[in-house]
């Protein structure tokens, strides 16, 4: 069948923020959609809040919207677009939800739109468990036994029929609180009292344990004709216990016979079968008991999925893509495969490699949750290593992890090993080692864990030859042993750490015996064709595959692993310094470790190099390649943290010297500097000892904020009201060292944060966006929700920040692009920080203005000049780009996946993703981004009210608004008075220690609609924190800051006086700009 | 551990470890693309004189056990791998991989750049080569493996096929409680197979649909064959070139209009000599478990399980009298064949997967179709 002709235009729904479970692999999904689409001759509308995308890049669909994704906005979209059809598979569960509320709520019907890729039906089969429970008993597969119960004799009869242990799972519970694993009846009855008290409905779902069984996932697609096939196959390291998303995986699966793996791929297909996907990608996941062999069915999404991106970059098998054709129905046979040109897409890739994937944790970033593992998925990213074999893969999958460890087995507490190794968690893998290096057997760890001991064989020959390296001289290690070593995946750090030495020389001795990495490709067939994709990986093998070539070619340094404060935002700038350095006529060569990406396409660069972002695998691309340039200013500090190692090594970094980066890292160079410039900055100082940073805090006097430097994401970062904070800090919470010592800044209160993204080519400065924070400063950057243009800026201090801006690029050398974050107060503007490099916000700026930013760095880097680039700037080549409506942007915080975590906002960043949200107004804007951060503001209702002293007089103007959009209000005793002293009549409620009712009961039972609840400055009590986590618990909107409840207080104006009205990218930069200075 | 060596007719060295058996073995060496199912390759007759290269790189993992063997015993001459499993790691399991090759004294070969191996193979084509454990002189094996003798042309089915007639009755059994039993359908059919190099997950198939079973020598005449009153006649798979196999295909011809057959893969291509067909030998085969193959009459597409280095040459057969039923899609090659007015159909590939996918199970339900049609 050729592809249909009835439809024009399709609708792609996207997936939204970042957010933990649904990440980037959903931007490489939906812009591979987009694509193919578009190359079939479709045109393309695309929704999708998240503006770091490179899916809502405007040159990606004809009309792209980046509006909230709900209903409302949704079916706006609809009305005014009138596609034909809506694609719903490649934007993740929330694209699939709002497709059911589309189809549900008659929108599709009413505008005539087909919903195609997942029917409507599939979708409800595939979702609701017990209409999934029975097609998968109608097709005679097996399925773990369950049962909801309300009451305890109907648990204890089930578990008296199926057995012990039994899971619990509490019905609407945050984060499966009230769950558990029940090992006796005493602690069933125990467990399901709980449950059935803390579930909303009062219901528990009693379920058949299969914990430590083998795991496994399938990814299955079929076209329209009925054609399936197997993409990849992935088995899970860490067993059935442990999210997917979680656990670290293998493909293809290496423990089951062909027996074995026929009986799931004929269960697979046929779920799809009888689920009815007709087209496109699904994953179905299987468990099997490795006593005897039994399979149950775990689940299925009738979608593509952060698996199916995985998968796709294991195999070269461009899964999303090739979905996307299918369900405008093409048939498999009728798609060709890329890489081999010559055979069609209807086969299944097999791989002659070993393929690992590890999650990425950031437990230390939410104190209070306790770091283990279970089945709600916690990590924030993972890397995904490619090598010869599975001990060569999990080798350089360790490397890529990036988490300052060494990669060796560490020493660890002996006393932890059995309980580190029982219950799952982040640190596993380190205890697995070190139990080897103790002494512990392969079946001692097996039993523990339940990990196959086919894995846990192949983790003890890596450690057991790791330690055999202790003590000897790198002179007597032969070119034999150099071979086993590198192609058991051991770095040159790791074993320079084993014997003693410095890495580059373990480098130069390997290489003088010949030892030295090979690039082998990735091409879906094992070698039995030709491939013409240069998608490559290292390896200690005997033949190079690279063939590189000999254009004029420019390597790109990626971000690595998705973290906070380090996403999707630097993958779209390396993702677009790759268009660029094609369309300046360069080959472009990637180098990343993300499987989530779209940098780690085939398609978005000449060549991909999936290897690890560590000196040495950098290194080796580079003596093979030979580029005339390498750009580490896009990718976060990943990049930036290699660059002076490489440029001392004499590799031609390109763009701001790396020593400049350095200097506006270094705390005394760039005081100075700022000195010179007669630049103002909190006053500041360092400090390498716990004594000295006391005695710097006191000098500078408090509060001040104390980090430690060169990190992202402000890890670590705390406000210290006092010395003993400061002390606490210094002992606890952070390592520092001469050469990167703890920074210390008086913190300034109250103040108002500026980010400036700026361009610059030595000579000219050209400001993209003066972004203004609504948090206060003290808000970690990327946890403030932020305004282009500024909405309360005076002309002057915009004037101000430009001519600073333009003085620290040049000062700096910048070549590319500049980030500098600003606070005002009380008109005095100072600056807080400068990068010379692509910040976070890069993203956000390029779509509000529509200026390519990424790009126009790129060509500067090249050496091109500013003035050459006027085409895209609208001639703009020295002040500030202008914008045609108001951009905001919000974060998203997956504080519902941490229970117990106080979700008040501070210095370090917590947020996973972001929104942008487009009005008329700056209201309008802020409205659509809260909705669409998942935090929509309420139109009316209870407004709950707690303020600090010092917040009182603003407490009660804002208050005052709210009361005139309908709100009643609620207040503790304080601002009570203070709001009936204003005339606003209000009820008082009591704090958590005065009695109660009181806030909580009054959250928990449903009755606030709003809470505004500001911090009280120098720590959190624990009465604000439980009011703050109950309002997350039962989703009821919380904001602690002043600015943001007069954000607040705006939106809502907006919503009483704006009709929801939705405008796409393109036809807002094709708008007349708009000129707001002043407040 | 001990070195070895695979020294191949154009001179190529690819050194690595020796497992299994330290003997030495020459044989074409062939690369197999399939990742599962590596015991099923090791038992498959049509192995007979190769010597296989994996491309999946983690061999052994799941060690070897009594019920995946498609014969009594391996017939691979050797095994070329990237490394070999130290353990076996699955429920079923009964022996280490490498135990299992070594009790029958093959080689195995590890720690070999098994990529480079098969890029050389699917440039220069399938090449003769030898495995030799321990020091050696590498010329005088190149040597060695120019030796030996080549595929074409060799008759390698009377090295393998059944001295003696025997019965055969085992259905397909399951392998985990998830798996249901399937009872074989009431045994209608009387089934005589020639075992060319018969793979028992073929008879277990063939029983399944209803059949009784007699499986007899390659070279038994088509009068012996008819007088046992079959409802049809299976050609099976087998190693190596079907030119040779003059007496067979003449035999066959003789079964052409007499009785329902059906042919898989060399059973395919001496069909396709009984046809008046020629065949001639790809350039470096198809052994792996992902082949699409297009099933002209439901338009749909299987993925197949395929093991041949030989093939049917589509221009050599009469329109009139043979109707391509089934192609390959990566090279267009012919995978199935029926003749347009006698009941005879064959694939080259292999319906009975062990190992691979089980699209085309629905095969042996056509044969008994054809039979029941042919007994009305």
């Amino acid at each position: 069948m050729p592809k249909r002709t009835d439809l024009k235009k399709i609708l792609i729904i996207g997936s939204g923020p970042i957010v933990i479970g649904q990440a980037c692999e959903f931007d490489y999904s939906g812009a591979q959609a987009c694509k193919a689409l578009r190359k079939e001759g479709y045109e393309v509308v695309l929704i999708n809040s998240n503006p770091a995308t490179i899916m809502t890049d405007p040159e990606l669909a004809d009309q792209t919207y980046v509006e909230p994704l709900s209903l409302a906005y949704a079916t706006e979209v609809i009305r005014k677009e009138r596609p034909h059809a809506v694609l719903s598979t490649v934007g993740g569960q929330t694209a699939l939800n709002l497709a059911v509320e589309l189809a549900e709520s008659g929108v599709l019907e009413q505008y005539n739109v087909e919903l195609i890729g997942a029917k409507i039906d599939a979708i409800k089969k595939a979702e609701d468990r017990l209409l999934f429970k029975d097609a998968m008993r109608k097709i005679g597969l097996d399925m773990t036994q369950s049962q909801l119960v309300n009451n305890i004799e109907d648990g204890l009869e089930f578990a008296d029929r199926i057995g012990y242990p039994i899971i619990l799972r509490p019905s609407f519970t945050l984060g499966g609180t009230g769950g558990g694993i029940a090992y006796n009846r005493e602690e069933l009855v125990e467990i399901l009292e709980r449950g059935i008290d803390l579930s909303p409905v009062h219901e528990v779902l009693v379920e058949e344990s299969v914990l430590g069984w083998k795991e496994y996932e399938l990814e299955v697609m079929r076209d329209l004709a009925g054609n399936g096939i197997i993409v990849c196959s992935i088995e899970n390291f860490d067993p059935m216990g442990v999210h997917t998303g979680d656990s670290i995986t293998v493909a293809p699966a290496q423990t089951l016979t062909d027996r074995e793996y026929q009986m799931m791929r004929d269960a697979a297909l046929r779920c799809l079968n009888e689920i009815g996907v007709d087209t496109g990608g699904s994953n179905v996941q299987f468990a099997i008991n490795p006593e005897n062999g039994r399979m149950v069915i775990v689940e299925m999404n009738p979608r593509v999925s952060r698996s199916s991106a995985l998968a796709s970059k294991a195999t070269g098998f461009p899964i999303a893509k090739i979905a996307a054709k299918l369900a405008v129905g093409y048939r498999l046979d009728e798609i060709r495969n890329d890489i081999t040109r010559a055979t069609p897409a209807c086969f299944e890739p097999t791989i002659d490699y070993v393929v690992v994937k590890i999650p990425r944790w950031q437990f230390e970033k939410f104190p209070g949750a306790e770091p283990v593992l279970g089945t709600q998925m916690k990590s924030v990213g993972e890397v995904m290593a490619i090598g010869r074999t599975f001990k060569q893969a999990l080798g350089k999958g360790l490397r890529s992890l990036e988490t300052g460890k060494s990669s060796g087995a560490k020493s660890l507490d002996p006393e932890l090993i059995a309980k580190r190794l029982i219950t799952p968690n982040p640190d596993r893998l380190d205890y697995v080692r070190f139990a080897f290096t103790r002494g512990y057997t392969v079946e001692q760890v097996h039993e523990m864990t339940s990990i196959d001991p086919w894995f846990l064989r192949q983790v003890s020959e890596v450690v057991v030859l790791e330690q055999s390296l202790a003590n000897r001289p790198l002179a007597s290690i032969s070119a034999k042993e150099f071979r086993k070593l590198k192609r058991d995946g051991l770095g040159d750090r790791q074993i320079a750490e084993m014997i003693g030495a410095q890495p580059m020389d373990v480098r130069a001795a390997r290489k003088q015996l010949g030892i030295r990495a090979v690039f082998n490709r990735v091409d879906t067939c094992a070698a039995e064709f030709e491939s013409f994709t240069p998608y490559l990986y290292s390896s200690y093998e005997s033949e190079d595959e690279s063939e590189p070539t000999t254009r004029k070619k420019v390597m790109i340094l990626g971000s690595g692993p998705n973290r906070i404060g380090q996403g999707i935002e630097f993958d779209y700038c390396c993702c677009h310094a790759s268009f660029a350095l094609q369309d300046f006529g360069y080959e472009s060569i990637m180098v990343n470790c993300n499987p989530e990406t779209v940098s780690t396409d085939y398609d978005t660069s000449d060549r991909l190099y999936f290897e690890p972002l560590t000196q040495e695998e950098v290194l080796n691309i580079y003596d093979i390649e030979q580029p005339d340039g390498i750009i580490v200013q896009f990718g976060g500090q990943t990049p930036l943290n290699l660059a002076i190692p490489l440029k001392d090594l004499g590799l031609p970094i390109i763009g701001t010297d790396p020593s400049d980066i350095d200097l506006a890292e270094d705390r005394k160079l760039f005081g100075k500097l700022l000195a010179e410039l007669n630049i103002p900055s909190p006053p500041h100082g360092s400090a390498t000892s716990v004594e000295e940073a006391c005695e710097t805090a006191r000098g500078l006097g408090f509060p001040v904020l104390v980090r430690p430097s060169y990190v992202l994401g402000g890890r670590a970062m705390v406000i210290a009201y006092n010395e003993d904070t400061v002390r606490r800090y210094m002992h606890e919470a952070t390592s520092f060292s001469v050469k990167r010592p703890v920074l210390i800044d008086r913190f300034l209160e109250d103040a108002t944060e500026v980010d400036v993204d700026a361009l610059c080519d030595k000579e000219n400065v050209l400001i993209a966006g003066i972004m203004e924070h609504i948090e206060e400063a003290g808000v970690h950057s990327g946890d403030s929700s932020c305004v282009l243009p500024a909405i309360s800026l005076k002309p002057e201090t915009i004037r101000t920040i430009e001519d600073y801006t333009g003085k620290l690029a040049r000062a700096l050398n910048v070549v590319g692009l500049m980030n500098v974050q600003y606070a005002i107060k009380d008109s005095e503007v100072y600056v807080l920080e400068v990068n010379p490099r692509a910040s976070r916000t890069v993203p956000f700026v390029s779509k509000a203005t529509g200026v390519p930013l990424p790009k126009i760095a790129v060509g500067l880097m090249l050496g091109k000049k500013l003035n050459e680039f006027t085409h895209l700037t609208d001639g703009i080549v020295n002040g500030t780009l202008p914008v045609t409506h108001y951009f905001v942007k919000s974060p998203v915080f997956p504080f519902g996946k941490f229970p117990g975590v106080d979700p008040a906002l501070g210095p370090e960043m917590r947020s996973t993703g972001e929104v942008m949200g487009v009005g008329a107004s700056f209201g309008e804007a802020f409205a659509k981004a809260q909705l669409a951060a998942g935090t929509p503001i309420p139109n009316g209702g209870a407004l709950f009210i707690s303020v600090n002293d010092r917040d009182k007089p603003a407490a009660v103007a804002v208050a005052a608004k709210f009361r005139e959009f309908g709100f009643e209000l609620f207040a503790t005793r304080g601002t009570a008075m203070a709001l009936k002293q204003a005339g606003l009549p209000c009820k008082t409620v009591f704090k958590v220690n005065e009695g109660r009712p009181n806030a909580v009961d009054w959250i928990k039972a449903g009755k606030l609609n709003l809470v505004i609840y500001t911090t009280t400055g120098s720590h959190s009590f624990p009465d604000e924190q439980t009011i703050r986590r109950n309002a997350v618990t039962y989703r009821t909107p919380c904001i602690t800051t002043m600015s943001g409840a007069r954000a607040a207080a705006e939106a809502i104006a907006s919503r009483h006086r704006d009709p929801l009205r939705v405008w796409s990218l393109q036809e807002l930069h094709a708008g007349e700009a708009i000129h707001v200075t002043t407040a | 551990m001990n070195q070895a060596v695979l020294a191949l007719e154009d001179g190529s060295i690819f050194e690595g470890t020796s497992f299994g058996a330290p003997v030495q073995k020459t044989g074409e060496v062939v690369f197999n693309t399939a990742i599962t199912g590596y015991q099923e390759i090791f038992t498959d007759p049509s192995y007979c004189g190769q010597i296989v290269v994996l491309t999946n790189p983690q061999i052994g993992n799941y060690g070897a056990n009594s019920s995946d063997c498609e014969a009594p015993h391996p017939y691979i001459e050797g095994l070329v791998v990237r490394e070999i499993s130290p353990v076996a790691s699955n429920w079923r399991s009964s022996d280490k991989a490498e135990h299992f090759l070594a009790q029958y004294g093959i080689p195995v070969i590890a720690d070999v750049d098994t990529r480079r191996l098969v890029r050389l193979l699917r440039d220069r084509g399938a090449l003769r080569g030898v495995i030799a454990t321990g020091e050696h002189d590498l010329d005088q094996l190149v040597q060695i493996a120019r030796n030996s003798p080549s595929m074409t042309g060799q008759n390698l089915v009377s090295r393998v096929s059944t001295a003696n007639a025997y019965s055969w009755t085992d259905g397909v059994e399951p392998v985990s409680p998830s798996e249901k039993a399937v009872a074989p359908d009431d045994a209608r059919f009387h089934v005589v197979a020639y075992d060319y190099g018969i793979k028992r997950n073929i008879l277990r198939h063939l029983v399944q649909i209803g059949s009784r079973l007699t499986v007899v020598p390659a070279d038994t005449s088509a009068v012996d064959v008819l007088s046992l009153k079959p409802d049809g006649v299976f050609l099976s798979n087998g190693p190596g070139d079907p030119e040779p196999l003059e007496r067979q295909s003449g035999e066959v011809r003789q079964l052409i209009g007499k009785v329902p057959v059906f042919g898989i893969c060399l059973g395919h291509q001496i069909l396709g000599l009984a046809f008046g067909g020629k065949t001639y030998k790809l350039k470096f085969g198809h052994h792996g478990a992902n082949h699409p193959v297009l099933n002209y009459k439901t338009g749909k597409v299987e993925i197949t399980s395929q093991n041949h280095g030989f093939c049917v040459d589509p221009d050599s057969l009469r329109d009139s009298e043979v109707e391509i039923t089934h192609m390959n899609l990566n090279d267009n090659t012919v995978e199935g064949m029926r003749h347009c007015s006698e009941p005879v159909f064959c694939v080259q590939y292999h319906p009975e997967a062990a190992p691979g996918p089980h699209d085309s199970h629905y095969l042996f339900r056509d044969f008994a179709a054809l039979m029941n049609e042919n007994k009305r």
